[in-house]
């Protein structure tokens, strides 16, 4: 049995869905509209509705063998993420941008090399690092280790990350966009060198996952 | 772990060693709070370091070095001077597979002396080459001492002084600037346009501008920041002739007499280095009083700047390609002032890995 991992909920399961359909893999939900079950439509085929942020490590585990979700996620969560899967196919859904974003009032940080030296005085006057709030971890303090940023702290946030510079939790943040929107009305601007990742919704495949079938249905799925 | 038990034994001859040269055996907690070495070594440590969460307590760490928890110890209800030595084990997250151990023995000698600075360091030094001698683990020194006195000794503000020091743990960010200092490299666009913005109109004015005053960040922060960018702009660079030398300095490599003796040579045109050099001099004197073949032991400035930030003078490690350093230690006056709440004392330590040793017995 092959067994799809599909994000559960919302616009990504639906375009997901018509992907799979439009490459003759007919997938639906099944059962009433509240239950996370689906069908599909192929023999030695299961679907297996999965949060997107736990289909990574399902992938890494080989509890199942194709997944879809980011590639922000994959990257995220699983070190080595090359080695544990790898991508079969750009879904062309579900893009955005994992960036830094400050308060539009700082007039005097546009760059990575001015959050460093806003943090060093912060720290100075506040007492405690400079707070970023973000829910990818990973990511983020490797992007920022790699430029040598210091004297900031990360601040989990699951989620309205925007919202924490105005709640006074955070003094920055990492977080996706696609527009941009939600960022100007919460009066935050990107900062120009922070594009941490582009990312979108990939298929990919645990490397514990291996067989004929498997082959056949991943070139029926990246051919069509 | 078939090899475990070797490696125990290791460590238990290493440990017995130390307490042979005259320290006292310390103990150290496995859980550590978090916040104290998240705010040293920022959030980077976290990468490498196990966090986790007490009810009580907070975020709490697995011990990743012993250096910290000693040096507390010290500060709290120490001796003056003092010798210390722990055996335990440390933890460090892999962020590659690989077999490279999460978890292993660290064997450790620290010294608390205000008496003797380069009597110290030799000390230390000549200890840990007598226990590795007849294994492949090759020595090297540095001195990020010499380092940091010639970034004060610059001809440049003191801001600039600051955001060099404050990154020389950091060798890409640190280059990043001081070719910036220098006139090396070209003012970034986004800098550029910043400044001419700022031009515009009075800091107020723009902050209003932008949008409303969201965050803990205060306009009084935002505004005085924008006025050093100003005032930085105006700044000349630093001279060709200075800067060369201190890029010379990042990069030198030398047998550790020779090094010594093209640091005296340029000592006249960046005479601040010359206190460091003088203590460098008095380090090699006093290794070579205990014996070591001065002439060719390796000296690498820059050897410590990338490992976990606090060596702030003499540095040492013993290697062996393809694994990790058998031996590292160095110089770190500074952290005993950072944790010692006012007080300090000059301190020199180091450690060995007995799961590397065991590899590398000739």
């Amino acid at each position: 049995m092959i067994k799809i991992g599909v994000p559960s909920k919302g616009r990504l399961m639906e375009q997901t869905f018509e992907w799979f359909s439009a490459r003759g893999l007919k997938m639906r939900k099944s059962g009433s509209e509240r239950e996370y079950s689906g069908h599909v439509a192929a023999e030695g085929v299961e679907l297996v509705l999965l949060s997107a942020g736990e289909i990574p490590r399902e992938l890494a585990a080989g509890r199942i063998d194709l997944g879809v979700t980011g590639s922000d996620l994959v990257r995220d969560k699983l070190a080595d993420w090359q080695v544990q899967v790898s991508e079969v196919a750009a879904l062309g859904f579900g893009h955005a941008d994992l960036i830094i974003a400050v308060p539009a009032c700082w007039i005097d940080v546009d760059t990575l090399d001015d959050l460093d030296a806003a943090a060093a005085a912060f720290r100075v006057r506040h007492g405690h690092r400079l707070r970023i709030a973000t829910k990818y971890h990973r990511l983020v303090r490797d992007f920022l280790t790699g430029y040598g940023v210091a004297d900031y702290q990360l601040v989990d946030s699951q989620g309205a990350t925007e919202a924490t510079v105005k709640n006074l939790t955070a003094e920055a943040i990492a977080d996706i966009t696609s527009s941009g929107e939600t960022l100007k009305a919460n009066h935050l601007k990107v900062l120009s060198d922070s594009l941490i990742l582009q990312s979108q919704a990939m298929l990919f495949r645990s490397a514990l996952s291996t067989g004929p079938e498997l082959d056949a249905l991943i070139r029926r799925l990246s051919g069509g | 772990m078939s090899q475990k038990p070797a490696i125990r034994a290791e460590g238990a001859r290493l440990f017995a060693a130390f307490q042979a040269a005259g320290a006292v055996p310390v103990e150290a907690g496995i859980l550590l709070p978090a916040e104290t070495l998240l705010d040293l070594y920022g959030e980077d440590i976290r990468a490498r370091a196990y966090v986790t969460t007490d009810p009580l307590q907070g975020e709490m760490m697995l011990r990743p070095d012993f250096t910290v928890p000693v040096v507390q110890a010290h500060m709290a209800h120490g001796a003056d001077p003092a010798r210390y030595c722990y055996l335990g084990e440390v933890f460090r997250k892999q962020e590659h597979l690989g077999n490279r151990p999460s978890e292993y023995l660290q064997v450790g000698f620290e010294v608390f002396d205000r008496a003797a600075p380069a009597e110290a360091d030799a000390e230390v030094f000549a200890l840990f080459a007598g226990l590795l001698a007849g294994t492949r683990a090759q020595p090297v020194m540095g001195d990020i001492g010499i380092l940091m006195a010639a970034v004060q000794g610059l001809d440049t503000t003191a801001r600039r002084k600051a955001a060099l020091l404050r990154h020389v743990w950091r060798p890409g960010r640190f280059r990043q600037l001081l070719d910036r200092f220098s006139g090396r490299a070209a003012v970034p666009a986004a800098r550029a346009a910043l400044l001419e913005r700022l031009a515009t109109g009075s800091p107020q004015a723009l902050i209003a501008a932008a949008g409303p005053m969201i965050g803990l960040r205060a306009e009084a922060d935002i505004a005085e920041r924008a006025a050093a960018l100003i005032e930085d702009a105006g700044t000349r660079a630093i001279a060709a002739p200075e800067a060369a030398l201190l890029y010379d300095l990042l990069g030198l490599q030398a047998p550790a007499e020779a090094a010594l003796a093209h640091l005296r040579g340029i000592t006249f045109m960046l005479p601040a280095i010359a206190p460091a050099v003088d203590n460098f001099a008095a380090r090699l004197e006093a290794l070579r009083a205990r014996g070591v073949d001065v002439a060719r032991l390796p000296f690498q400035a820059g050897l410590g700047r990338t490992t976990m930030e606090y060596y702030d003078g003499f540095t040492f490690s013993f290697e062996v390609e393809g694994l990790p350093a058998v031996a590292s230690g160095g110089r770190y006056d500074a952290l005993t002032a950072v944790l010692g709440q006012g007080r300090s004392i000059p301190a020199v330590g180091g450690v060995i890995r007995p799961e590397v040793l065991v590899q590398v017995r000739a």
